[in-house]
């Protein structure tokens, strides 16, 4: 009998198929949560890895080099000029028509000048104006919920506070919020990265239009009631070298959906993975309730350990070699932010959850080089004050039943996780 | 061995001896000095020890990796350095770095 085919995934056996018959993109992993071994193997056996076609298996178009140690993601990082951004930081080249431009698929200059017009929003100065208004918003979502009955913590809470930050920092109608979680969605729903279960290319389209439409009638609202805000609009508009980004529809929608995925998939699963990891691991749990002071590492460890985006794409400007391998110029090259981050040659005991490791900042999750994420010091404060906030309130978040988890290989996510409140005796 | 004078952004002073052959961003968590991050743990790719070198000299010369780190900071002033690549040694001068406002 095969052993090969009794995966709970229904994927060959990572261990023992050669690994020229594994597609390491396949987000069926993902979604059942068993892409642990494949990527250790890959350290171990073939770091710089290279599979002869695309997502999907043999004969999907798309061929690219998977890198998953730690070192060599850092080393790929750094050298931007041989490991561009562009085309597109998915494994798969931009969809025809739908080349929009985002500043984190340019090289410098343009990426420079962009990232720079919006950086501020994020910058920790402005930050604690956002702070109140966060905290505030988070209590009235933590009000609202059931005691003592299950719920799914993904709709109530994370996509909840994500959405409501999301429209804090664009000056968006709060009320209309629910249509960033769709966009957002949209966006990162390409039916060719997840099984074929997104949208297609032209639903997408028909969708990202109607985004675009409404942003555009956002901006000239923002620009004429010209008042006192540090919204991202404004601050764009503010720039002289982004003032104009409205003429320059797929600039400016491209720079949207990367502001709206960037704050919005990241930090709402990792709003719902803290939940469950600890609810895994009780025994940090207990530090975690003997210490509150545990709460910013705690933060970061949660990062780590969820890396809610799995890979970023570069590709290669040359011929370059790396860790021994020769990548040739025009090579699609992935960075598994999501191996590195369990590798134990430069985290130790990578696999465990530890809330008070050392160096507990020191992971690959938002990326490192000039394209490092902009938006960390928010992440990670909207999560520092919904576990304050959660500490106050509830004597524990109890899982009741395994999460439904996405089925993707770019963000690593949640659909569901039931949990029950208890309130603090 | 020189003398490094740390200085938060609100005034608050620390002098630590500084250690020949480790750098300014290391002698700043040896010492638990608040304000500096070293997210990426001194590779020059997450420009979170950004600090400003008051005085001190014989600095080696800004790397096109660490000069593509600073040029995403908001506020970059001439003096600003990443401070995982300042390497010290015996033969330095005391210096004096002051901190950011915050690292991002």
């Amino acid at each position: 009998m095969n052993q090969a085919v009794t995966q709970k995934d229904g994927l060959p056996d990572p261990l023992t198929t050669p690994l020229d018959q594994l597609d390491v993109a396949d987000p069926r992993r993902f979604e059942h949560d068993t892409w642990q071994p494949l990527f250790e193997r890959l350290r171990r056996e073939s770091p710089v890895h290279y599979q002869s076609y695309g997502p999907g298996g043999p004969g999907a178009e798309g061929d690219f080099f998977s890198i998953t140690r730690y070192e060599d993601i850092v080393e790929v990082e750094k050298n931007w000029e041989a490991f561009s951004s562009e085309p597109s930081i998915a494994i798969l080249d931009p969809e025809p028509d739908m080349s929009v431009q985002m500043f984190i698929s340019t090289d410098p200059p343009l990426h420079d000048d962009q990232r720079r017009a919006v950086q501020g929003v994020v910058a920790p100065r402005n930050l604690q104006e956002f702070e109140v208004l966060i905290r505030q918003r988070t209590q009235e979502t933590l009000d609202g919920l059931p005691m003592g009955e299950t719920f799914n913590w993904v709709d109530r809470v994370s996509i909840d506070l994500t959405t409501k930050m999301l429209a804090t920092l664009f000056d968006f109608p709060q009320e209309q919020r629910q249509l960033l979680t769709h966009w957002s969605d949209t966006a990162t729903s390409d039916a060719r990265i997840t099984a074929g279960r997104g949208l297609s290319i032209d639903e997408r389209r028909v969708i990202m239009i109607e985004m675009l439409e409404f942003f555009t009638k956002l901006w000239h609202q923002h620009k004429a009631d010209d008042r006192e805000s540090f919204d991202l609009i404004r601050m764009l508009q503010r720039d002289p070298k982004t003032a104009n980004m409205v003429d320059d529809p797929l600039s400016y929608m491209g720079n949207l959906m990367l502001l709206i995925v960037g704050g919005n998939d990241t930090t709402r699963n990792s709003m719902t993975g803290g939940v469950l990891h600890l609810h895994n691991n009780p025994a940090e749990f207990a530090k975690l309730k003997a210490n509150a002071g545990l709460i910013p590492s705690m933060v970061s460890e949660i990062i780590r350990y969820q890396t809610p985006l799995p890979h970023m794409r570069r590709t290669a400007t040359r011929d370059v070699e790396l860790n021994g391998t020769l990548i040739p110029k025009g090579s699609r090259v992935v960075l598994w932010y999501v191996s590195g981050n369990r590798d134990s040659d430069v985290i130790p005991n990578a696999d465990q959850f530890i809330i008070d490791r050392p160096n507990v900042r020191n992971h690959l999750s938002f990326g490192m080089g000039i394209h490092r994420c902009m938006g960390n010091r928010l992440a990670e404060m909207q999560l520092r004050i919904v576990w304050e906030e959660i500490l106050q309130r509830f004597d524990r978040i109890e899982v009741m039943g395994p999460p439904v988890r996405t089925c993707n290989s770019f963000v690593r996510g949640y659909h569901e996780l039931p949990v029950r409140l208890h309130p603090l005796t | 061995m020189p003398v490094i004078t740390f200085i938060e952004f609100d005034g608050t002073e620390h002098q630590v001896d500084g250690e020949s052959g480790m750098t300014v961003m290391e002698t700043a968590m040896k010492h638990n000095i608040p304000g500096i991050d070293a997210d990426c743990g001194g590779s020059a790719v997450c420009g979170t020890c950004h600090c400003f070198v008051e005085a001190g000299g014989d600095l080696p010369a800004v790397e096109p990796q660490e000069e593509s780190m600073l040029g995403l900071r908001p506020d970059r002033e001439s003096n600003s350095r990443l401070s995982c690549q300042l390497q010290i040694s015996d033969q330095m001068n005391d210096m004096t770095i002051r901190l950011p406002e915050f690292q991002m």
